[in-house]
């Protein structure tokens, strides 16, 4: 493989000469500094090459050297807790030395090569081995057991294995193959752009519970899932994929910041390693690895950002652990995508964005899903994705929120308007939809209930019977509606402000186990049924809403896990009186 | 490398100047041009290719001409020499000075293009900066290394608003160094003059480093102006420990000059004919404030834009409130209701208030009152749309309350004067008195507790 020239130089493009024998997506080094680029295309003895770090003072003539190694992530014990950029290289690291504005040229392993693992057998030798099956684990975290796999295409007989104390070079064990031995390392390395094989996809069952009640009560996302959140800036989308990668019932979070906040990062940053499970109490850090590709970042990491996530995603799904991806935002690694093929000068398709862009945002999307993992038995894993869609001016009839929807199954629609009103999480509740909810049918009546999915379609459609009773009051004023219709907007205003509000920011209310979402529905609809009954004998709403045990119900919230069931009882008494007080009154009147 | 001169000019298109038989120009290297009078302007290289370069002209391209033009590659990228003796001075957006003082002369000579701060490295902002306007500090808190634009319309007094945040914004509690720079892209000279009087007459002309690009200036040099300026912030905030407010006006005019050049190139333009790339291009400018881990100084940045037609998807505001940490929204309906500061907070945000507020910062019931504030007034202006078709007795009874409350809180909340300094105490004892009218059980964002605490302290009135 010959060594090439710089040939011409376009921000985050370079072409280059005399690459001989290049293949399309080898990494090469370009400059004296050793830039890291990828070739994108060839064209007779010119290559045009995507550079992930800046161009700035590159001149033509510089030497280009390929390493004919497609870019790869390294997979091993010690990714979790860590923080990569978007070509996995480790920022902390990165800090320690080039300080604290990020250097060029700089390559650096994406694991720590010195640290050494206990590793744990499970095979031993002699045994016959195929791709997947777990040789022996690590415990990577107190809260991940790190299974060390037989890769993918390898089978054959194991020929040694040694338990004990490794770094992640040294070599544990041998295979013989057909084709020969092949070593075997507590880390290997796998190809970004290609998705690691599998047996076979599984159809949704289960639901990824995130204790965010719009979400897991309204709009499920299923484990193995694909969910946009597409929103206009200020609508709370990041706060939104903040709190799902908080509390989502995931085993391992995989968290791509792709082009956003440097500050942003450095939340997440801070307060992840301090919050705890609410399943484990251990840190949320510990199931939890970070890929950082700010706006201001070289965007061509950015493209390669949700693909370095979306792998190391697929190989804990390999392990059989159910992996959360939340990618934010999607729209940022678009334009990377545009920025990119600008340069190459591509005829462009709707809106400067490539032709190619729902081709990608598609292939992207299906690397989620739920499966039997390779290996023997029916191990079964999930990769599930959260991708924030950014649509400019917050219209979603641009490129990137259409061939969005157009992939993914579950639609939370923010609202500029909620969240002008701090209505928050402002997931808007008419446009919003879940193609999950008869696949997850059954689990919720097998493990919440038999009224569960009779709840959530009776609050649907309250909440829809109020916006068709708002327009009627736009029109002639509150008072002019019937008291029973007074009565649906009053259980729809306590369905909207003391159900689907929710605080990320209050350390109660951020999180509401599914039993307490049940009693929380339950309640507000018990509430509205008895209203409903006490207008029909004469009652008037203003009565009703007059009621003390409405402040109470608007406190459930507020109440923590463990006296929640306690606190509902007292609000049941509470109901059950002043609605029998009241049907007292009105037999007085009468 | 030897800097080296070329009389191999052959298109002069636009802003840009294609330069044969170049072999070898780095990309962003700075050239000198000189025509045949003799004139100097300076560019800088966008495209490299053997054999040709093209650059980018900061200046005018009058007089220039193909064969008699000489460029000088400079063999360096853009720098700018840095140092103490910038406070107080006033300067071109190339950075000569424009002033009567010296050129600054400094053996630090740093690259415009700052590299990517590491996000490790970052310190998550958390000091409340009280800029003493109730809109902006009660509901919208400004923290240290925040970007909070203000997004405006023409005619309306966002330059006022920044002077007065220039001017009264301080920190609780200490007693750190603290400076402006100021970086003016195409703003007419009544306007710089503006801020250079505002900045003398409080005597903050002398923590000021001011970079004027006027309206008259070449376009192409906007494209340097907030990169010279907030080089010059990161000197001061990272080396000598300095708390830095970095004001950045207009935005609108950088972006069209990012525009200008786009077109000149023939690029494939996105929306309304911007490049593909100006997100990343405004993220570059907006990521460099920020404070970093074990370093005192700040960089706290507040870019204004002035929105076309009022439109804030237009991509000039939409781009740059995907990058900032919120935006303060000015409003012509507040103005022409003869409210200044015409903030209007429910299109307004700050993302890291939260990091900012609360007990031992503000103070505790901060959250909720502003949450509450929020809620009354987004329903109160509802009511009054509502009121406006059905007539106000056709209200219920809460309804009408919250009508009242909006009112209130536009009246004395929002409304206050050009010189008048709010403390935070002050702020949130006004968003007391305005819900007063509020029964305890319609105080839902508040919790209980806190409602027993500070209902009744609310004896305050704005001093005028």
């Amino acid at each position: 493989m010959s060594n090439g020239v710089v040939y011409r130089v376009t921000g985050p493009v370079v072409a280059a000469k005399g690459l001989e024998g290049a293949k399309m997506f080898d990494v090469v080094r370009v400059g004296e500094l050793g830039l890291v680029g990828e070739v994108i295309r060839l064209q007779g003895d010119t290559a045009t090459l995507q550079i992930y770090e800046d161009t700035t003072g590159l001149r033509p003539g510089e030497k280009v050297v390929n390493t004919g190694q497609a870019l790869s992530v390294e997979l091993g014990p010690g990714l979790l807790t860590s923080i990569y950029d978007g070509i996995q290289r480790p920022l902390n690291v990165l800090r320690e030395q080039s300080g604290d504005f990020i250097s060029r040229g700089l390559v650096i392993p994406a694991l720590d090569e010195k640290k050494k693992w206990d590793f744990k057998t499970l095979k031993k030798a002699g045994d016959k081995v195929v791709p997947g099956e777990i040789l022996g684990t690590v415990q990577e975290t107190p809260l991940i057991s790190h299974k060390i796999m037989v890769p993918p295409g390898v089978s054959g007989e194991l020929k040694e294995l040694k338990a004990g104390s490794f770094t992640i070079r040294e070599k544990v064990g041998t295979i013989k193959t057909a084709e020969g031995d092949v070593p075997v390392f507590l880390a290997t390395k796998w190809r970004v752009r290609i998705p690691r094989p599998l047996t076979r996809k599984l159809p949704p069952d289960t639901p990824l519970l995130t204790g965010q009640r719009v979400f897991d009560t309204f709009f499920p996302l299923a484990k193995g899932g694909t969910a946009a959140i597409p929103g206009p800036f200020g609508s709370g989308k990041t706060v939104s994929q903040q709190q799902l990668a908080k509390w989502s019932d995931a085993s391992i979070i995989v968290y791509v910041g792709c082009g956003e906040r440097g500050n942003e990062m450095t939340e997440v940053l801070a307060t992840f390693p301090e919050l705890e499970d609410p399943r484990s109490k251990r840190p949320l850090m510990e199931r939890t690895i970070l890929v950082a590709n700010t706006s201001n970042m070289p965007v061509a990491a950015r493209e390669a950002s949700i693909y370095t996530g979306i792998t190391i995603a697929e190989y804990y799904r390999d392990m059989g652990y159910d992996v959360a991806l939340m990618a934010d935002s999607t729209s940022r690694w678009a334009e990377a995508l545009r920025e990119i093929s600008g340069r190459l000068e591509e005829m462009p398709g709707e809106e400067g964005y490539p032709a190619y862009l729902g081709r990608r945002l598609a292939e992207f999307y299906e690397r989620a899903g739920r499966a039997v993992v390779l290996g023997p038995g029916e191990k079964t894993g999930s990769v599930s994705v959260v991708g924030a869609v950014s649509p400019p001016g917050g219209d979603f009839s641009e490129p990137v929120s259409q061939n969005t929807l157009r992939v993914t199954r579950v639609f939370w629609a923010l609202d500029a308007s909620l969240a002008a009103r701090r209505h928050f999480p402002s997931i808007n509740w008419l446009n919003s939809y879940s193609l999950y909810t008869e696949d997850l049918r059954n689990w919720y009546v097998a493990n919440i209930g038999k009224d569960w999915p009779g709840f959530r379609s009776e609050a649907l459609e309250i909440l829809q019977k109020e916006a068709e009773l708002q327009d009627i009051v736009q029109l002639v004023g509150y008072d002019a509606l019937p008291e029973s219709e007074k009565g649906t907007m009053d259980v729809a205003k306590m369905i909207r402000e003391d159900y689907l509000q929710q605080s990320a920011y209050d350390p109660v209310d951020t999180y509401s186990s599914i039993r307490k979402q049940y009693l929380m529905i339950k309640t507000i609809l018990d509430f509205g049924h008895m209203e409903a009954e006490a207008l029909k004998t004469g009652a008037t709403a203003t009565q009703v809403a007059a009621f003390p045990v409405k402040s109470k119900i608007s406190k459930i919230k507020w109440t923590p896990e463990d006296q929640v069931e306690a606190f509902i009882k007292e609000v049941e008494g509470d109901m059950a009186q002043q609605f029998a007080g009241l049907r007292q009154e009105i037999k007085v009147q009468q | 490398m030897q800097p080296v001169s070329h009389k191999t000019v052959n298109q002069v298109a636009g802003p840009l100047i294609f330069v044969d038989k170049v072999e070898n120009a780095a990309y962003g290297e700075m050239v000198e041009i000189t025509n045949a009078m003799g004139e100097r302007v300076r560019g800088q290289v966008l495209d490299s290719r053997a054999g040709l370069a093209i650059v980018q002209v900061f200046g005018s391209t009058m007089g220039l001409n193909v064969g008699q033009t000489s460029v000088r590659f400079l063999g360096e990228t853009a720098r700018i020499s840095v140092s103490d003796e910038m406070l107080g001075r006033v300067f071109d957006g190339l950075g000569n000075p424009r002033d009567k003082g010296p050129t600054i002369v400094s053996k630090q000579k740093v690259e415009i293009v700052g590299s990517a701060m590491n996000p490790y490295s970052r310190e998550e902002p958390s000091e409340f900066i009280q800029t003493s306007i109730s809109t902006i500090d009660g509901m919208n808190t400004l923290v240290r290394g925040q970007k909070l634009p203000i997004f405006s319309g023409s005619g309306l007094p966002h330059n006022a608003l920044a002077a007065q945040i220039a001017r009264q914004a301080k920190v609780l509690s200490a007693s750190e160094s603290f400076s402006v720079v100021f970086a003016a892209m195409g703003i007419t000279s009544e306007e710089a003059n503006y801020f250079i009087r505002q900045f003398e007459e409080t005597g903050a002309l002398e923590r000021t480093v001011l970079f004027l690009n006027l309206s008259s200036d070449p376009s192409m040099e906007r494209i340097l102006t907030p990169r010279l300026a907030l080089t010059t912030a990161e000197f001061l905030a990272y080396e000598r420990e300095t708390h830095v407010l970095v004001i950045l006006t207009d935005m609108t005019n950088y972006c069209e000059a990012l525009r200008e050049i786009s077109a000149a190139r023939d690029e494939v333009p996105g929306r309304r004919g911007f490049p593909g790339y100006t997100y990343t291009d405004l993220s570059t400018l907006y990521e460099r404030a920020g404070k970093i881990k074990g370093r005192k100084g700040s960089i706290t940045q507040i870019p204004i834009l002035t929105m076309p037609a009022d439109d804030k998807t237009h991509p000039i505001p939409d781009l740059t409130g995907y990058i900032t940490e919120g935006q303060v929204y000015v409003s012509r309906d507040l103005d022409r209701a003869g409210i200044y500061p015409p903030i209007d907070v429910l299109e307004s945000l700050s993302r890291l208030m939260n990091q900012g507020i609360g007990k031992g910062r503000t103070r505790e019931d901060h959250r909720g009152l502003a949450d509450q504030l929020y809620a009354c007034y987004a329903q109160g202006k509802d009511n009054r749309a509502l009121s406006a078709i059905v007539g106000e007795e056709a209200l219920s009874e809460t309804d009408r309350k919250f009508l009242k409350v909006a009112e209130r809180f536009e009246k004395m909340f929002v409304k206050q004067g050009i010189n008048e300094d709010r403390s935070i105490e002050q702020t949130l004892d006004l968003g007391w008195e305005v819900i007063a009218p509020l029964a305890d059980s319609e105080i839902k964002r508040i919790k209980p507790e806190m409602i027993e605490k500070y209902r009744h302290r609310a004896t305050v009135t704005p001093t005028r």
